[in-house]
């Protein structure tokens, strides 16, 4: 958080390990891995033995990157619905990768600048680079620069990276760059020669919201569960109340009205309070 | 379908216009005559499955998928073969590749809804999209038809005026196309009633030759009208008007009509207007891409033809006569035919220059005066040295930058397109939209200031502070009830940047009114 917000993020710092249970106020609080990036996590709150579980952002398939997400029962479930629609059923993640290794090979010529958010995704993508064999020099955004360093220390295997600087950025050829989404299409990255822009992201899925963004290669990569993972962790939380925020509320909400699971979108909760 | 698929989604994916024209032109090349020709009529709309309606996709979807997903999701997405794709649930790769036996199935299908649904299980998420394209037509992948011949172009290596010529009369499987494209068959032969030619084009007066053009009795001037260029081509009572690009645009002017039995193609330009007296281009705009325009439209603006050439008579190819015989058919055919919807473009005349200045001031729809040879041969595409457009000299206004949008393509990354504004009382308001007339340089210089001067963002658009002074050059000005500024401005481009200028030098939409206001007169 220190390197993302700054180190006056929060007034005061308390370290809370997963699966350890703390009290305050009347309630204990657990963490658990959410699965989304590393160190990311699930908050249960437990009170006279009732449970809520709030999930955050949160995907169930393994990442490598990330600790791998722990399916808690709970009576009470908040859970995230960034790809709540049953059109969002993501494909398998190495495949989405290999179309970068594929692609560069096919144009060894050119440079494949692929957007990613830099905390999370960047070094996920990098580590399955690295999986997939790719052993070259990977060039990364400035910002992407110290969460890669805070991933490294974590011993999560990244290879050799570098930050693209005034000085190589011209001279960059047949490279994968990984930028930050909003850096792909600005002034940084008009000196790179001869690119091919991608974006890896869970919405390219939609190929008319690739074209809008002018994306060539588009990469369908997320951190958020899909619709599958949504609905299967529902039911396994055994959760007899489902509140559903950020995101696509509607279908996971009439989803759980027919499969008998009592549901509500939480915004619409709260006006109604 | 897989290999069709990916050459859709490789097209969807490319921006460059000369880079989608090479992909399908080597895509072509490992086909056989049949997928080609099945290609080329998917990509132009030109292949048809009568018995398949977008209600038996939305029937198909009732009965196996949940509706209510299916609506959020749809209009989630927004398109129906992509939803589609995306929501249906299994996830195959077909063994079936050949487009061929896909099309002979669903033309024989004695049960089409069944068909369908075995071939949307078999395919995968790509396919899927790929197919419900494939028989549903309207690709939306912005490949166009006119990209189509230059692909088609580029694969035989033959001019494009020469596919120009020949497509409208040319069908599925286009067998005869190919072998010619390829150098193994002749020329295909067409028929002449259902067929665009190409038109003569006119290049730019060199105004130094002004002088010999003006004494010499070489030349015939006429006004060079703001509509939109047109060619009929009409037999046996029926009429059909082509576009610039050869697009057949007859529905959308049902008002155009000749009778006549042999073949007869006039060329002319397409106005709208009570009794042949044109109204300027951004009425015309109405009735442009208006499919079945509603009576109402029509009997306000209603559409005419100045013709100022004619390429078939009585069946005749006479595009090998000269303009100035050309000419003389054209007369004797409008005094033997009376049309309410077609006008002689009228000859004029100019000795000086004051006369000249007179003309354009008398009509603001006129965008120029075209100059041609009376000895000249209709030929294709633009020849040097027999046609010539003079266009007026532009106008210029100055404005202030107010909003900035990217542009596309090698653009990009650059603040290329501009919403410019000018004063209302102590307020700026838009006049006008540019994205064209600077240099490289320049483009970089406003890049750079759009950049430090955002005050705003709306999604893609940045709004500056006023204080970049840009002179836009316009063709005309109409008065417009759709504009805030109240005019209109024609082709307005970037002319001049001022950055010395301040902004309260720039004048008031009052002021500009004022002196515009000769125009409408």
């Amino acid at each position: 958080m220190k390197i993302r917000y700054g180190n006056e993020c929060a007034k005061n710092f308390q370290i809370l390990k997963y699966g350890e249970r703390i009290y305050v106020d009347g309630i204990y609080i657990t963490l658990y891995p959410a699965g989304h990036i590393l160190g990311s996590a699930q908050v249960l709150l437990e009170k006279q033995g009732y449970k809520v579980l709030v999930t955050g952002d949160f995907k169930t398939i393994p990442d490598a990157t990330a600790q791998k997400f722990e399916l808690i029962k709970t009576n009470t479930l908040i859970t995230e619905a960034t790809f709540g629609l049953p059109i969002f059923c993501h494909p398998d993640p190495s495949e989405e990768i290999k179309k970068i290794i594929t692609s560069l090979k096919e144009n060894p010529e050119s440079n494949y600048l692929i957007g990613v958010y830099s905390l999370g995704k960047a070094q996920r993508v990098i580590n399955m680079l690295r999986i997939l064999g790719y052993t070259n020099e990977i060039y990364i955004h400035g910002s992407i620069k110290k969460i890669n360093q805070y991933y490294s220390n974590k011993k999560i295997n990244l290879g050799r990276y570098t930050q693209v600087d005034k000085d190589n950025i011209k001279l960059l050829k047949g490279q994968i760059i990984l930028a930050p989404p909003s850096a792909i299409k600005d002034v940084w990255s008009r000196k790179i020669n001869n690119k091919v822009i991608g974006l890896a992201s869970g919405w390219m899925a939609i190929k008319q919201r690739a074209k809008q963004k002018l994306i060539e290669l588009p990469i369908i990569l997320s951190d958020h569960a899909d619709w599958n993972e949504l609905t299967k962790t529902i039911k396994s939380t055994e959760a007899e109340k489902v509140l559903i925020t950020h995101g696509q509320e509607d279908c996971l909400k009439y989803w759980c009205k027919k499969n008998n699971i009592n549901a509500d979108a939480l915004a619409n909760k709260n006006k109604e309070l | 379908m897989k290999k069709f698929a990916n050459l859709l989604e490789q097209l969807l994916f490319t921006y460059s216009t000369n880079r989608k024209i090479e992909i399908l032109a080597t895509y072509l090349k490992g086909l056989d005559y049949k997928e080609k020709g099945i290609t080329i009529a998917v990509m132009t709309g030109n292949l048809n499955f009568k018995n398949i309606k977008r209600s038996n996709i939305l029937n198909i979807i009732k009965s196996k998928l949940d509706w209510y997903l299916f609506e959020q999701s749809y209009d989630y997405v927004g398109d129906l073969a992509e939803t589609i794709a995306l929501i249906w649930p299994s996830n195959g790769s077909s063994k079936q590749k050949d487009l061929n036996k896909i099309i002979y199935d669903l033309k024989n299908s004695k049960s089409i809804n069944n068909t369908i649904v075995a071939y949307l299980n078999s395919f995968s998420s790509k396919e899927r999209w790929a197919f419900i394209k494939f028989i549903l037509g309207g690709l939306r992948i912005g490949f166009s038809t006119s990209l189509v011949k230059k692909s088609l172009a580029k694969y035989g290596n033959k001019e494009l005026y020469k596919i120009e010529n020949i497509w409208n009369g040319l069908e599925y499987p286009y067998e005869n196309l190919f072998l010619w494209l390829e150098n193994k068959g002749s020329y295909p032969t067409i028929d002449a009633s259902k067929t665009f030619n190409s038109f003569m084009l006119a290049t730019s007066f060199d105004e130094e030759l002004i002088e010999d053009v003006k004494s010499s009795d070489d030349y015939y001037f006429e006004y060079k009208w703001d509509g939109i260029r047109v060619q009929l081509v009409a037999k046996n009572g029926s009429t059909t008007i082509f576009s610039r690009s050869g697009e057949d645009i007859s529905n959308s002017f049902p008002e155009i009509k000749i009778n006549c039995t042999e073949l007869l193609v006039l060329d002319g330009e397409m106005l709208v207007g009570q009794n042949c007296l044109p109204l300027p281009f951004n009425q015309l705009q109405k009735r442009i891409n208006k499919k079945k325009p509603s009576k109402k439209l029509l009997s306000e603006l209603p559409a005419f033809v100045k013709v100022y050439d004619i390429l078939y008579c009585s069946g005749k190819d006479i595009r090998n006569r000269t303009l100035y015989d050309r000419r003389k058919k054209l007369e004797e055919w409008f005094l033997n035919n009376s049309n309410t919807n077609l006008d002689i473009s009228e000859l004029i005349n100019f000795k000086t220059d004051n006369e000249l200045k007179k003309i354009y001031q008398k009509f603001s729809y006129i965008e120029g005066i075209m100059i041609k040879k009376k000895i000249s041969f209709y030929l294709n595409g633009r020849k040097k040295g027999y046609w010539f457009k003079w266009k007026k000299d532009p106008k210029y206004i100055d404005t202030i930058l107010m909003y900035a949008q990217r542009g596309h393509g090698k653009r990009s990354s650059f603040y290329s397109d501009y919403t410019l504004g000018i004063w209302s009382k102590n307020k700026v308001i838009p006049i006008a939209k540019a994205y064209s007339g600077y240099t490289d340089d320049e483009l970089n210089k406003i890049d750079r200031f759009i950049r430090k001067n955002t005050i705003a963002k709306y999604g893609p658009v940045r709004e500056v502070r006023k204080l970049l002074v840009i002179e836009l050059a316009f063709d005309s000005a109409q008065i417009s009830s759709r504009h805030k500024s109240g005019i209109a401005l024609r082709f307005p481009r970037v002319s001049r940047i001022r950055w010395d200028k301040p902004v309260n030098d720039v004048q008031s939409i009052e002021e500009i009114k004022k002196e515009l206001s000769i125009y409408h007169s």
